[in-house]
Order: C-alpha cells, then structure tokens, then sequence
C-alpha cells in the first residue's frame, strides 16, 4: 500500500511516497523498518506506542491503534506534529 | 572494599615522560560540541590557537553527546533525536565524514501486558569502555539507564542489575524527580586499572559503584549533603552533577554534586566537601567538573548562582573558573579573557573538558552558544566560537 512519509524521515527513504505491505499498521511499520532500518524506532517507541509528537492517518483518519487493520488499497499517511522549537 | 586485583598505575620513567610530553605537543585536538541543534567538530592546529570548524553535523536534531573513541583515535559516536523523532545513536569511522545509525538503538524492555513499561527519551551520556574491550561502550540514558554495545555503537543491550532492580527503579525516582530536561544517568566510568570496576551517576539518585562489570551495584553516597529537610540517608534525594575520575590517580573521584563539591579518596567511602574552601560569595553550585589528565590535585569547576530560585548563572553575571591545585584546600579564580560583567552564563554538566596537553588545554561551552579555550590551563581564556545553539556537551579528543 502507499506509504506517505514526512520531511524527518527522509534521511531513510529519500522520497516521500513508498510501498509498504501488512495487514496492520504494526506490520506495515515492520515493512517499513526491513525496507529501511531504523526509521520504524523514530516513530514507534520500545512499548509499542506512537512517539507523542508523531500521527498516523489512514484514508485521512487519525489512527493510534497499530493493530488496525489495513487493506492494500489504503493509504498511510505519517505527519509530524505542528510542535517544537 | 576495592579488589586487590587490580593494577597499580605504573608511573613512567624519566625518559618515557619527556617523549610522551612530545608526543602531546604534537597531536592536534578536535573539540566536539554538541548542542541542541546539531553537532559541530572544531579541530585545532598543533598549537591550539587557530581553529577549523567542521559542521553542521545532524542539523536540527537534539544531540546529548559525542564522544572519540580514544582507542583507535578515530571513531565518532553521536547521541541524537529531534523535538520529534525518537531517540538514536549514531557512529562515524571517518571523523563525521559519514555516518551509521545504529540498528538497535538503547531501549528498555517491553512491559508484559498491560503494565506501563519505561522508554527512553534521549541517550545522554557515551563512554567507551576499558582499553581492552575494544568496540565496548556504554551509554547512560533518561530516564536513567545504563546500556552497553560490544559491536561499536551498533546494538545496546540494558543492565538489567541497574534498570530492573526494584530498589534502583525506586531509587531513580519518577519522571518529577530529575533534571528539567528529564532524570538523567551520566557519568559512567570505567576504572582504567579494572574493566569491571564501574562508577554511574543519577540525577537523580546517587551516585553508585560496581565491582562485577554492572551486574550488581553499591550506593556511593555517604559524606554527600542533600537539600534541606530531606534525609541523606535516602539514595533518592542524591543528585550527583558531575562525577570524575583521575587519570592521574584513579583511587580519587571529584564530584560537583547540587548540594557541593566533594573529593573522595578509595578504598574510602566518605566523600568530602572540599568545596566549603571556595569564596563565600561564590559558593560551590555547579554542574561541570574537570580534572588534569596526570594531575590528581588540579581540579577545574565552573561555579554558578545556587542561591534564592536557582538562576544556574554566572554568580553576578561575572562568569569564572575556579581551579585548586591540592585536591580542593585552595580555589583560585581564573577569569582572564572572560567577560567582566553582564554574561549571564550557564555551563551544563558535560560542556566543560579538557585535553591531555602539556600544559592542558581548557574548553567549555554555554547555553547561549559561546565556546571558550584556555591553551595554559585556565590563566587565560578566549572564545572559539559564538552563534551556535545552546551547547549540551563539549568533549576534548586528540587525533591520531
């Protein structure tokens, strides 16, 4: 599925649309990580929650559950908040 | 009781002193500044009066820590994350020409259901480990953490003697009971005469010791006064700032703790405030502690305002270093080259190093992004850099 990823990150993808599969978002993240190592750490922390300052959309919802379900014509869309200084 | 296995330091002979004075005099030293916006490598000539700035490096990311490895004289570790981005660790082979991340960054242990499991916020602190543990390190973290990698910065693994100790984890204390950038793990040493013989420090939370590489710990704390009204006999309400070993003697510890400035001398266990020798009006509060690298009884602190709320600043604005040259008896100042009024300066606990020069050469950095050097240990001092962010750490490396 298509995978939109945020300016921060593209120190690992160098684009900003990749292809991920899974059937949750905990496995699309650990798609992502094979694809490209260390990116899914700076997202989703050692207890397996979103870092505070990141989102996730599906189909343009706000999702904070990894084990939601997915479907291969969705698309992710991680952003990072509008926060900081 | 300190094992009786360990090694005396031999000290060298006439002749092997002056080739390793020479040989001092001629490396050149990179200063390495982190800061909260990126990582910047000033490397000196060989007489430490001009010098070439190299940088940005990891611009915009919050770096804690970087470290030379001082066993091959060429590896860089990096402790980064951004406002946003979790937190990592970063290795060079080239002096920051290129980086690595590593690929199992510190984390602690996933919580079993449903409990609250803890997770690191930044690595603070890097120190390479023993000289014979080649590609060993070890990281403290916040919330307090002690990590170690055997592959060069690539994988950590936790401590668990430490991190999951239950009379530790109530030691640390909650997220409230740290520094206002979080509680923090730092200082870690390693006894150069032993590779198990480990020193940590919390702030909160003692300072503690180990005999067995980590995988038991003693509390370090009796001599140290705490705040007011609270008990020293609780571990808690420790907060070591600033903890040193000297190469030069590594049987005597300097400590700038929140409450002084201690010296304690092993197999003691009572540290003492030698800190109550310092200039009234001056105090002894601060975060960094310097030793000479051969000295044991010079000693470098920069002292700030500890009185009313805590301004962490310059006391009067007038910033100084205080440097003692028999273990802490008698301070002097070294102002010299500093500004004389109106400099509101705050030094972090890590900003403040020195090189292994002959004499040694000073370096610290503020908050507000100046970095200052002392090519003759401290007498005179002048600024290398200004403009950069508000700086973490500088650490003081010598090329090979």
């Amino acid at each position: 599925m298509k995978i939109l990823i945020p300016g921060p990150l593209l120190s690992y993808t160098t684009v900003r649309e990749v292809d991920a599969g899974g059937a949750t978002l905990t496995d699309v993240f650990i798609d992502l990580d094979r694809q490209y190592p260390g990116l899914r750490f700076r997202l989703i922390d050692e207890q397996e929650n979103i870092r505070p300052h990141m989102r996730c959309f599906v189909n343009g919802e706000q999702v904070s559950d990894l084990m939601r379900p997915l479907h291969p014509t969705d698309t992710v869309q991680i952003v990072q908040a509008l926060s900081g200084g | 009781m300190v094992r009786s296995t360990r090694k005396q330091v031999r000290r060298p002979k006439v002749a092997d002193r002056a080739k390793a004075t020479a040989a001092r005099r001629s490396r050149r030293v990179v200063v390495l500044v982190a800061t909260r916006k990126g990582a910047w490598l000033y490397h000196g000539d060989v007489s430490r009066r001009t010098w070439r700035v190299d940088g940005p490096h990891f611009l915009g990311h919050i770096v804690n820590h970087v470290v030379l490895d001082p066993r091959d004289g060429r590896t860089l570790l990096a402790a980064a994350k951004t406002g946003h981005l979790g937190p990592t660790v970063f290795r060079s082979m080239d002096l920051g020409r290129t980086w690595k991340e590593a690929a199992r960054p510190p984390a602690f242990p996933k919580a079993p259901g449903g409990a609250k499991g803890r997770v690191v916020d930044h690595t603070f602190w890097l120190t390479p480990c023993h000289e014979n543990e080649p590609e060993a390190w070890y990281a403290g973290t916040s919330p307090q953490g002690l990590f170690r990698s055997n592959d060069g910065g690539m994988a950590w693994e936790g401590l668990p003697g430490l991190n999951d100790d239950p009379q530790y984890r109530a030691w640390m204390g909650g997220e409230q009971d740290g520094t206002p950038d979080g509680p923090k793990l730092h200082s870690v040493i390693v006894d150069p005469r032993d590779s198990a013989h480990l020193y940590i420090a919390m702030s909160s939370g003692g300072v503690h010791e180990s005999f067995d590489a980590g995988r038991t710990w003693a509390p370090l704390v009796h001599g140290l006064e705490v705040v007011e009204d609270l008990d020293p006999a609780n571990v808690q309400f420790h907060d070591p700032h600033c903890v040193r070993l000297s190469p030069g003697d590594p049987d005597r510890l300097y400590q700038q703790n929140h409450c002084g400035i201690y010296r304690l001398d092993r197999p003691g266990k009572e540290w003492r405030r030698v800190g109550r020798n310092m200039p009234k009006r001056v105090g002894d509060i601060g975060f960094p502690m310097v030793v000479h690298p051969r000295d044991a009884e010079t000693v470098w602190v920069f002292p700030m305002d500890g009185t009313s709320v805590w301004p962490r600043t310059s006391p009067d604005g007038i910033p100084a270093v205080y440097m003692t040259r028999d273990g802490g008896a008698r301070w002097r100042r070294l102002d010299s080259g500093l500004p004389g009024r109106h400099a509101w300066w705050t030094v972090k606990r890590q900003a403040m190093t020195a090189d292994t020069g002959d004499p040694v050469g000073l370096y610290f950095g503020t908050t507000s992004g100046e970095l200052w050097a002392s090519r003759d240990e401290g007498h005179r001092w002048t600024c290398i850099a200004r403009n950069l962010p508000e700086i973490y750490a500088v650490e003081a490396a010598e090329l090979r």
